[in-house]
């Protein structure tokens, strides 16, 4: 028997049953529009924290004393004194997959310009800082290599600090500012950057020269962290290793020996962040497959009242010479089309739910094609392994009986 | 001396029924030939319905041998009974048996379907034809439930004419109508027998038998009575006996 044929007769018998059917679908539809849609949030906040984290300098790699195993968001490596200016310039000297590097000595305070204050960080850092930041200059200059080793007190601000300590729209630069009663002049300002994924404001910012903040501002000799960038975005896990042997003989440390610092990468940071919306995006596609499965049970139940009902058809059927195969056949395909619409109804849904939840929830969401090829292909499985069984009782009825049944 | 359609030796067929073994057909013969109308009878539990079964190669003999057309059927597998049946046989039922809110055309093409090697012209021609020759070439796209019962048998009769049966095999096909119509349906199937079809009617009903050549009676298993109706009654003109209807 032709394929065709069997399409024919199914077609025919889904058209007749247009209520039961469109219902039986409705559970496909469904299931699989919520798979694809709870993928397409998933997705969609995965990029936004890449998309983030990027923002932040893709390719940028932090160094921080201090064992830190419970993963890189637990912040700096507070007192720990382990990292020193010698071992920056060790790395300097001897890492060649980085492009820059700097020192980093952060500190809080307040800040003053006549009546107004802020309380703001003050990272001390070299020239170097803006490339690894990837942060330009909206108005004046960066300080020099010369003003760093002469420590001078010069700063470059962000917009916020700008907003709050130069409230009247005066430009900032060339104006003096105090820095826990430390006066830096400004030389320059950021450019906007905004908040990050962990509402952190890159804006709220005060730069100095490390030499300057170590000395006056925190009197220090070792440093917070070090901020480097890798050559290209592919090179930063092998410069995160070389980092760490360098380090590990600076510091003398034995094979036995754990790290007593850390070095990571963005990407890990992004791997970390993104395990975590990871999680939840698997959390919400179980119970979505959960709804597609409960829609595929719906199938089966409806294709085995379908057989009981038409038994005496199969009866029929199987007298003009359908064979075992052309009934199993028949009914296998009724399902699977059954199955195989649903599932491109519940695709349209789903480009239509994910079009909803970014403009109504503003949530960002990105259909990948993956999903939906993976949704199909389930539907079309989900038709076979469901329609298996009622087809498979159908083709195995007995003509006989099954022309008597009433 | 012309062909043999059925051919049936010694044929017996027993059915185990938990503990007892129940003979429905205890080794039976005869033969049908090309052009025949045979009718089958017999009270309930005579072993017509059995008789039925074998012949429309919907089941298989315990023991003996039945051909058709030649095709020995014992041993054939269940795929290749399905062949025969759609290529040799064209089933009448009692109760129509169409496929419901689907059209007369349609039904009568549904044994072409299962064959790979009619066309789809071929098919709606053949099943075009078929029902012109029942008497329903203006009823094409009438379903079931649009046709009286007599007109439902005639789309029957279509479909089973569609395949060019060797034999066409009725079960009781005038059992649901009534009088008028049961002699309606009768003459349609003479005219047909006239054409040279072999027709083998299963049937309880004695005034049916008078209209055929030939009347085999079962009882208990055995054919009781096979002889040849030297008196054949013609449907049309008991027909015309019939009282008018008023309508």
């Amino acid at each position: 028997m032709r394929v065709l044929n069997l399409l024919k007769i199914a077609f025919k018998a889904i058209i007749l049953n247009k209520m039961r059917t469109l219902l039986t679908m409705l559970g496909i539809i469904i299931g699989v529009a919520s798979v694809i849609a709870m993928l397409a949030i998933g997705e969609g906040s995965k990029e936004s924290i890449r998309a983030t984290i990027s923002n932040m300098g893709s390719n940028m790699i932090t160094i921080r004393p201090g064992a830190d195993d419970r993963g890189p968001a637990r912040g700096s490596g507070g007192d720990v004194q382990t990292l020193t200016l010698k071992n920056f310039e060790v790395i300097k000297e001897q890492a060649t997959l980085l492009s820059y590097i700097t020192p980093v000595v952060n500190g809080g305070g307040q800040v003053i310009n006549g009546s107004n204050n802020w309380p703001s960080t003050i990272y001390g850092v070299n020239p170097e800082y803006l490339d690894i930041k990837v942060v330009g200059l909206q108005n004046g200059s960066m300080f020099t290599d010369a003003e760093v080793k002469s420590a001078s007190k010069v700063a470059v601000i962000g917009q916020t600090v700008v907003d709050n300590v130069f409230p009247d729209g005066q430009d900032p630069v060339g104006q003096m500012i105090r820095f826990n009663n430390i006066p830096f002049k400004v030389i320059g300002v950021l450019e906007e950057k905004g908040e990050n994924t962990f509402g952190q404001d890159q804006d709220d910012v005060v730069i100095a020269p490390y030499t300057t903040v170590q000395k006056r501002i925190l009197a220090i000799d070792y440093l917070n962290q070090v901020m480097a960038s890798a050559i290209s975005e592919d090179d930063a896990p092998e410069a995160v290793t070389q980092v760490t042997e360098i380090l590990r003989s600076q510091h003398k440390l034995m094979d036995n020996e754990d790290d007593d610092f850390t070095v990571r990468s963005m990407e890990e940071l992004i791997s970390t962040f993104s395990s975590t919306s990871e999680m939840l995006t698997i959390l919400l596609v179980a119970v979505a497959s959960i709804s597609l499965l409960i829609g595929g049970i719906g199938i089966m139940n409806i294709m085995y009242v379908s057989v009981k009902e038409r038994t005496k058809e199969i009866g029929l059927r199987m007298a003009v010479g359908g064979k075992g195969s052309d009934i199993l056949m028949q009914f296998l395909i009724e399902a699977i089309l059954i199955s195989i619409t649903g599932g491109f109804l519940g695709v349209v849904l789903s480009l239509g739910a994910t079009v909803f939840i970014e403009k109504f929830l503003n949530w960002p969401t990105s259909v990948a094609l993956y999903s939906i090829v993976i949704s199909f292909a389930v539907c079309a499985i989900t038709g076979i392994f469901f329609g298996w069984y009622p087809a498979r009782k159908a083709s195995a009825l007995d003509p006989i009986t099954a022309l008597r049944y009433e | 001396m012309s062909k043999e359609i059925i051919k049936i030796e010694d044929l017996k067929r027993e059915f185990v029924m938990g503990t007892e073994t129940v003979h429905a057909l205890r080794g039976i013969s005869y033969t049908i030939k090309e052009g025949e109308f045979v009718t089958i009878m017999g009270s309930s539990g005579s072993g017509k319905s059995t008789m039925l079964n074998i012949l429309g190669c919907l089941d298989q003999p315990t023991s003996g041998t039945y051909e058709i057309d030649g095709v020995k059927v014992k041993d054939l597998s269940k795929n290749e009974l399905a062949t025969i049946r759609n290529e040799k046989i064209g089933f009448i039922f009692q109760s129509y048996n169409l496929l419901a809110k689907t059209s007369a055309i349609e039904n009568v093409e549904l044994p072409l379907l299962y064959n790979s090697k009619v066309s789809t012209e071929e098919r709606r021609k053949r099943a075009l034809k078929a029902l012109e020759m029942v008497g329903l070439g203006d009823r094409l796209h009438h379903t079931p439930s649009q046709l009286s019962g007599g007109q439902q048998q005639r789309v029957a009769i279509a479909r089973s004419l569609v395949n060019n049966p060797v034999m066409i095999l009725a079960d009781e096909a005038t059992g649901n109508l009534d009088t008028r119509t049961s002699y309606e349906i009768m003459s349609l199937f003479q005219d047909l027998n006239k054409q040279g079809i072999t027709i083998t009617f299963v049937t309880h009903e004695p005034d049916i038998a008078m209209f055929s050549n030939r009347t085999i009676v079962l009882k208990d298993g055995n054919i009781i009575k096979d002889h040849q109706n030297e008196n054949v009654q013609s449907a049309a003109t008991e027909l015309a006996k019939l009282p008018k209807e008023d309508h």
